[in-house]
């Protein structure tokens, strides 16, 4: 179950059939970045003629099978997107890296948790209540819940467990490459792929994106900040050449890893931060409350407070809208019922038999 | 908001804190009641830092993420900061910081914000004992638990690896 040690210069070297294997997956994520690999437009023909697409379960047939009969290291490149949430996920995720020479953790899921990771602000039984439970549209007179086994009188039925927490990828596996955004940029995908092509690769754990932050690639005029109130952005119709931050909105570009070209601020909306922390930051939220400690225009307790409780009332979806599956505290606090091997969020199977080689072999990077 | 230890005091339990002192007055201040004699408890590991200012919340996220009980953030009083007005910043990133925490479900007891000038030994020590007292109150934190699945997750990937090979087998 161990994940191969990758080789310590990555080679797509060409296989068999004479042109390098690629595989795309995805696990906790919303499509999105399947789309935003065909937003590439026609070069996808190019990804096609350049690779050996053996796997990709959004767009073509494929069997898990053959992927396990495929030996170790068998795939040249695969691109993964989505955060881990299930054990069938985490099994994917360890598999393809068995069989992955080169890893991407594709997207913001993969790479920080994204919107799915969110949801670590609940517990796996919050959630079932959301989902099975009290719903607008959901009527479950009896209170049924996915079982993770099922006895039927032709088997065994099996369904993925459910984890209280969703991990971002290198939590689960060891990652080669991080492509950020929620999704990608096709240029920046495009990019990528040349890059893999060309074996002109960076090291190994590599952010693929520039090194400087949203503010830098942003057109608008900037001078000091001092801030009185926050915004937030149905109360205000921003002018569109002062700095959306000068302007009282939450921007988080300056807390952004850059490689988007500023695309939402050039379009009036404050940057919400898809595309993480830069380089060399451990949490993205807690460069947020730095930076905008710093220009907030208050100094008294009472004064802080009513400006903050007024302007930001979910300072976790602000500060870690995409990246609190990484962030450094990873998802909020378990009540007690809830925390280590008491906790059955009603996804009813046996206790565990707990073997410490799947547990090595999952264990997270940090 | 319940915590391992249940609501009843846990005398047994050592609480393990964190405090970031500034050079000029907070740590000095320690120092001042160590001369003086004065009696505090041992728990709070103390960082100095050249100014209040400089803690950044990552500090305070790692501590708390390598299992720290609280973290104290202790500076000079607002207006006397040996660097003008760094403190205010500390006081806007503190609330800023703990309206944050106490969304991920952390009780305001394990994360203080406390002013002693260099004179202020006494107050310094009373301010550590007193959140020593309400932390040992509150219990354990141990941030990490709030991630580890519990034993069903292994169960389940162990369940998903015999179902591919038994599969596998059908298959050949």
């Amino acid at each position: 179950m161990n994940p191969t040690p990758s080789t310590p210069t990555p080679s797509t070297a060409s296989s068999a059939s004479g042109k390098p294997k690629l595989a795309l997956y995805w696990a906790a994520s919303c499509g999105g970045c399947e789309i935003a690999v065909l937003a590439i437009n026609e070069k996808i023909l190019d990804v096609a003629a350049a690779f050996d697409i053996v796997f990709w379960p959004c767009v073509m047939d494929g069997k898990v099978r053959d992927i396990e009969r495929m030996p170790d290291g068998g795939i040249d490149v695969c691109l993964f997107n989505g955060g881990i949430r299930t054990s069938e996920q985490e099994y994917m995720a360890q598999l393809l890296r068995r069989k992955s020479k080169v890893l991407v953790a594709f997207g913001s899921c993969a790479h920080e948790g994204c919107i799915p990771g969110l949801a670590n602000l609940s517990s796996r039984e919050e959630i079932f209540q959301a989902v099975y439970g009290n719903g607008q549209s959901t009527e479950n007179p009896q209170e049924l819940r996915p079982q993770v086994q099922t006895h039927t009188p032709e088997g065994e039925i099996l369904l993925p467990y459910f984890y209280d927490t969703l991990r971002t990828l290198d939590q689960t596996v060891p990652v080669d490459y991080y492509l950020p955004g929620c999704p990608p940029e096709a240029e920046n995908i495009w990019k990528a792929i040349e890059a893999i092509v060309s074996g002109k690769l960076p090291p190994r754990g590599t952010v693929l994106g520039p090194t400087t932050t949203v503010c830098d690639e942003c057109p608008r005029k900037r001078s000091e900040k001092k801030i009185q109130q926050f915004k937030r952005t149905w109360q205000t119709v921003p002018d569109e050449e002062t700095c959306l931050l000068e302007q009282g909105l939450v921007c988080c570009g300056i807390a952004t890893r850059a490689g988007c070209g500023a695309l939402c601020p050039r379009v009036n909306s404050p940057c919400i931060g898809c595309h993480g922390p830069n380089v060399d930051v451990p949490d993205f939220g807690a460069r947020m409350m730095t930076a905008l400690s710093s220009v907030l225009d208050a100094n008294t307790p009472e004064e802080i407070e009513r400006i903050l409780t007024e302007g930001i009332p979910d300072p976790v979806g602000v500060f870690y809208r995409f990246s609190l599956a990484a962030s450094l505290l990873r998802r909020s606090r378990l009540r007690k019922k809830e925390v280590g091997p008491g906790g059955n969020g009603g996804n009813g199977a046996n206790q565990p038999t707990g073997s410490p080689a799947v547990e090595k072999a999952s264990a997270a990077r940090r | 908001m319940t915590h391992p230890n249940g609501d009843s005091p846990n005398p047994e339990f050592e609480p393990k804190l964190i405090g970031f002192l500034c050079n000029w007055c907070s740590y000095r201040a320690a120092d001042l009641a160590g001369i003086s004699r004065i009696k505090y408890p041992p728990n709070m590991r103390i960082i100095r830092v050249m100014c209040s200012g400089r803690v950044d919340p990552t500090f305070v996220l790692e501590a708390l993420a390598q299992g720290a009980d609280g973290v104290m953030v202790a500076g000079c009083h607002p207006g006397e900061c040996h660097y003008i007005e760094q403190n205010y910043k500390t006081m806007r990133r503190f609330y800023m910081l703990r309206q944050m925490l106490l969304q991920m479900g952390l009780e305001p007891e394990r994360f203080q914000l406390v002013w002693a000038s260099a004179a202020e030994g006494q107050q310094l020590a009373d301010a550590v004992s007193k959140m020593v007292e309400e932390v040992r109150r509150l219990g354990p934190l141990q941030w990490p638990a709030n991630w580890q699945e519990n034993g069903q997750r292994l169960h389940a990937l162990q369940a998903i690896v015999q179902e591919h090979q038994q599969a596998m087998e059908v298959s050949r």
